[in-house]
């Protein structure tokens, strides 16, 4: 192993290790004369480069957290060039416009979006290269392409004739690109919905697969930033005298969000931080608290806020039948990946050079470029795996630490954050606070629902152009104005909290807060209606519906009604995450007056299924994310800082604490929602609604930990 | 000076007795399959094998494990040769991020090595390693595969 890698080796390593599923397997192709394939490749689109060896290699503008976009997007590509799945492997494209996605008009993987709305590009790509292979085997044969077929990588002609697809390269680069390619319809997909094995694995089980925390260039040096506690307040003066003198500690320097210590290696800038004697100013979260948060939300759901939803006379519908009220309200958590926030920059004169583990390239690339002062074009953005994401690297404070401190230093820069920085420099889930009012009619027919939410703002700082003229963040709506219920009045509004603590997008943005209330709220209208809470919810859906048809499968394979073992009960949920549906049945107990939870049965309506193992493999995955935050995951604050720092202190769910999982994946024609967050929502109001039923106790704010103790 | 046994080469480091030998394995000798988590023994995507041992790296000095034979992931088994669990991570599809995951294998072939059959409570117990991902019923299954086989 040599010390340090070049950064074309740098590089070659991560593209052969994102090949690695593809080495070895050398497809044959029997009736190909040897000379005949043309030594280039097939590349009528950017998306996919075929080459004379039979193998395909599909570009991607979406990266690889875990959740599978890159087996994802290669499989609904190769489907439609009808090529064997095992012929291909996949690359990262550069940051350049050429690649931009039409949904973002940039480089960025987040909110489920890479298979909604990269899927149509990619199989257009895979349709319109098979088109142009069929029409080159057809000009060859003097036939007409309709009356050719393809078959795993070969074209067919009318009187059995077979051209390997490498064949047929060379004619079928003299051909126009069409722009009318047919896709193929459901019941032609041969790969899309079945289980495929990922692209990523084998890189992933031998320690080859580099993540930004990997990343080595000539001439690097590590850094690590001393950052203050409380969030927002900035550096007056530093004495670095003392982490100086720490073997291999080589500088220090300010930058925006603290002192760097820039050292041979992690650990002496880690050390070295330790040395230091930072003093900082007061910054706007000075004497802010998870109490002060909490009352200002708790004032503001007293009075109507900024309109969101206004169906019916709400307010008049109040006054009459039963009424049920409620106050529910959400923690602030830390997305907590695995690799702790990190970036690689060289930042020269003429140019920036960036290796890290981002959802956002472009974003990165704007920012490197303003801070270098140097064109867009001349920010490269190499991107590594990323050891989870989560929603976290779709920010770009990690980058600009390693930009900054590259900028100072004049030398490649790797910045480390430890788990301390990382969880006390989060863009939290923001907490929310939910004042809400329920009537119902004699024949417990709910007619009225009314919603009051207090939350912090995500776009208010990302994108403020999109908080409307009243003053509303529109997507505080999601989970709260687009309930699936039939519901004749309807009455939702939202205020915003003061406080200036950072919140981001976190697994399954905005329903990862909102379903916890809307479910649970729903519940207790059920048991208030003395009716049966699944019979309540369907009595309110659509029929032939994404909604109603999760539910009711997921009520039947759980054996909703049925008895259980004694001590244990069920509990119901159904939410959403664009487009995506999701019902969920938990099983608990509580021996000894600790919960256990036994088993999560879930239906989940992701559209067409692409990847079968992906989906069996992503629901699980969310749902034991979402369960940590369930039951223990909380971050307060105290003077403006975050008080946990750890995993002691912000505990997450180990393997003891796994359950059991029965997942059902509804096979439907719908197009492909995304798949990464569907198990989020439901989780933590399914759980609390079957501690409901075991108990009669309701859980109104969480993590459970807090409720139960 | 510390003299550093790892996957059977011997490496002289001129570092502080006081680094954690993870940092000596992946920024000093240059194997970085071994990761970095929490930076203290809480998440275990450090582990490795001290004479057969896991052990969270993050956590234990250079000047404690001097001559003592260390194993890192590459040192598990040749990339053309997998370890009967990386061959049971495949079939299994167990990876997601991958970023614990040298961490959970390294767990899993200590456990093996002194439990060749390890029950569900066994591995509960002894696979205390944390994914975010939540890959913990397919890391389950695939122990089992291997320690059945």
């Amino acid at each position: 192993m040599t010390d340090t890698l070049s950064r074309k080796d740098a590089l070659r390593i991560f593209a052969v290790a994102g090949a690695g599923f593809s080495l070895g397997l050398d497809i044959t192709m029997p009736g190909t004369p040897a000379a005949a394939a043309t030594a280039t490749d097939f590349s009528p689109l950017v998306w996919l480069k075929m080459h004379p060896n039979g193998k395909t290699t599909v570009v991607l503008n979406h990266i690889e957290m875990g959740q599978g976009t890159t087996t994802g997007l290669p499989m609904m590509l190769a489907d439609e060039l009808d090529i064997p799945f095992s012929t291909v492997s996949f690359e990262l494209c550069p940051v350049a416009p050429a690649y931009y996605s039409p949904f973002w008009h940039g480089i960025f993987t987040a909110g489920s979006k890479s298979t909604p709305t990269m899927g149509p590009v990619m199989r257009k790509a895979g349709a319109t290269a098979r088109a142009m292979l069929v029409s080159a085997g057809a000009q060859a044969w003097n036939v007409d392409p309709k009356a050719c077929s393809t078959s795993n990588g070969f074209v067919i002609g009318p009187a059995g004739q077979r051209a390997a697809y490498p064949t047929l390269f060379a004619a079928a680069l003299a051909l126009p690109v069409p722009t009318d390619v047919v896709l193929k319809t459901p019941d032609q997909y041969k790969i899309m919905g079945t289980r495929q094995r990922r692209l990523d694995i084998v890189p992933k089980t031998n320690g080859t697969a580099m993540y930004g925390m990997d990343v080595r260039v000539p001439g690097m040096k590590y850094a690590s930033i001393e950052k203050p506690l409380q969030i927002g307040a900035t550096v007056t003066s530093f004495d670095a005298s003392a982490a100086l003198k720490f073997p291999g500690v080589r500088k220090v320097v300010k930058v925006s969000s603290g002192v760097a210590v820039i050292a041979d290696n992690t650990y002496a800038a880690f050390h070295g931080r330790t040395l230091l004697k930072v003093a900082y100013a007061p910054g706007p979260n000075a004497g802010l608290s998870t109490d002060t948060i909490y009352a200002e939300g708790r004032s503001l759901v007293q009075k109507p806020g900024i309109a969101m939803k206004n169906t019916g006379d709400t307010e008049a519908a109040l006054q009459s039948g039963k009424t049920v009220t409620a106050l529910y309200e959400t923690p602030y958590l830390a997305h907590a990946t695995m690799e702790p926030m990190n970036a690689t920059a060289d930042v020269r004169a003429d140019g920036v050079t960036l290796w890290l583990p981002t959802q956002a390239q472009t974003p990165t690339q704007s920012m490197a470029a303003e801070i270098a002062g140097v064109p867009l074009e001349k920010v490269i953005v190499h991107t590594t795996y990323l050891g989870g994401g989560f929603g976290r690297r779709g920010e770009v404070d990690f980058a600009q630490d390693a930009v900054e401190v590259s900028k100072a230093a004049g030398i490649p820069i790797k910045v480390v954050w430890t788990r301390e920085d990382d969880m006390r420099n989060d863009p939290y889930r923001g907490g929310t606070i939910n004042a809400l009012a329920g009537s119902l009619a004699p024949d417990g027919t709910l007619v009225a629902l009314k919603q009051v939410m207090a939350s912090s703002s995500i776009n208010a700082r990302t994108s403020p152009a999109r908080i409307t003229k009243e003053g509303l963040d529109p997507d505080a709506a999601r989970g709260i104005a687009d309930l699936p219920y039939a519901i004749p009045n309807q009455l939702s509004s939202w205020h915003k909290l003061s406080s200036a603590i950072w919140v981001g997008h976190w697994r399954a943005p905005y329903y990862n807060a909102s379903t916890f209330p809307t479910e649970s709220f729903i519940d207790e209208l059920a048991h208030a209606a003395g009716k049966d809470p699944v019979a309540f919810r369907l009595a309110m859906l659509e029929p032939n519906q994404p909604p109603r048809g999760v539910l009711e499968r997921v009520a039947k394979l759980a054996n909703w009604g049925s008895p259980l073992p004694a001590g244990h009960a069920h509990g119901v949920a159904l939410g959403q995450y664009d487009g995506a549906w999701v019902a969920m049945v938990a099983e608990v107990s509580m021996p000894g007056g600790k919960l256990a939870v036994h088993k999560l049965t879930t239906s989940v309506d992701v559209g067409q299924p692409v990847n079968i193992d992906t989906l069996e493999q992503q629901v699980p995955s969310a749902i034991i994310y979402a369960l940590s935050a369930t039951l223990s995951g909380k971050i307060t604050f105290k003077d403006g800082g975050a008080v946990q720092k750890n995993f002691p202190d912000y505990p997450v769910v180990h393997m003891n604490g796994s359950p059991e999982f029965v997942v059902d994946i509804v096979r439907t024609a719908r197009p492909s929602t995304g798949a990464g967050e569907i198990g989020v929502p439901t989780l933590a109001p399914a759980i609390t609604n079957a501690i409901f039923a075991l108990t009669g106790k309701r859980i109104r704010s969480l993590p459970i930990s807090d409720a139960l103790a | 000076m510390v003299s550093l046994v790892i996957n059977g080469v011997s490496h002289h480091l001129d570092v502080p007795e006081t680094m954690p030998l993870l940092w000596a394995i992946r920024d000093v000798v240059g194997l970085t399959g071994t990761k970095f988590g929490c930076g203290i023994a809480a998440c275990g995507a450090c582990t490795v094998h001290l004479d057969g041992a896991a052990v969270r790296s993050c956590s234990v000095p250079v000047s404690a494990v001097a001559g003592k034979k260390i194993t890192t992931i590459e040192g598990l088994a040749p990339i053309d040769k997998p370890h009967p669990l990386q061959t049971a991570w495949v079939e299994l599809g167990v990876p997601q991020c991958g970023y614990c995951q040298s961490g959970q294998i390294m767990a899993a072939a200590a456990l093996l090595s002194h439990k060749p059959k390890p029950t569900d409570a066994d591995i509960d117990v002894t696979m205390t390693n944390i994914c975010r991902c939540g890959c913990y019923p397919r890391i389950k299954a695939a122990i089992k595969s291997v320690g059945i086989a």
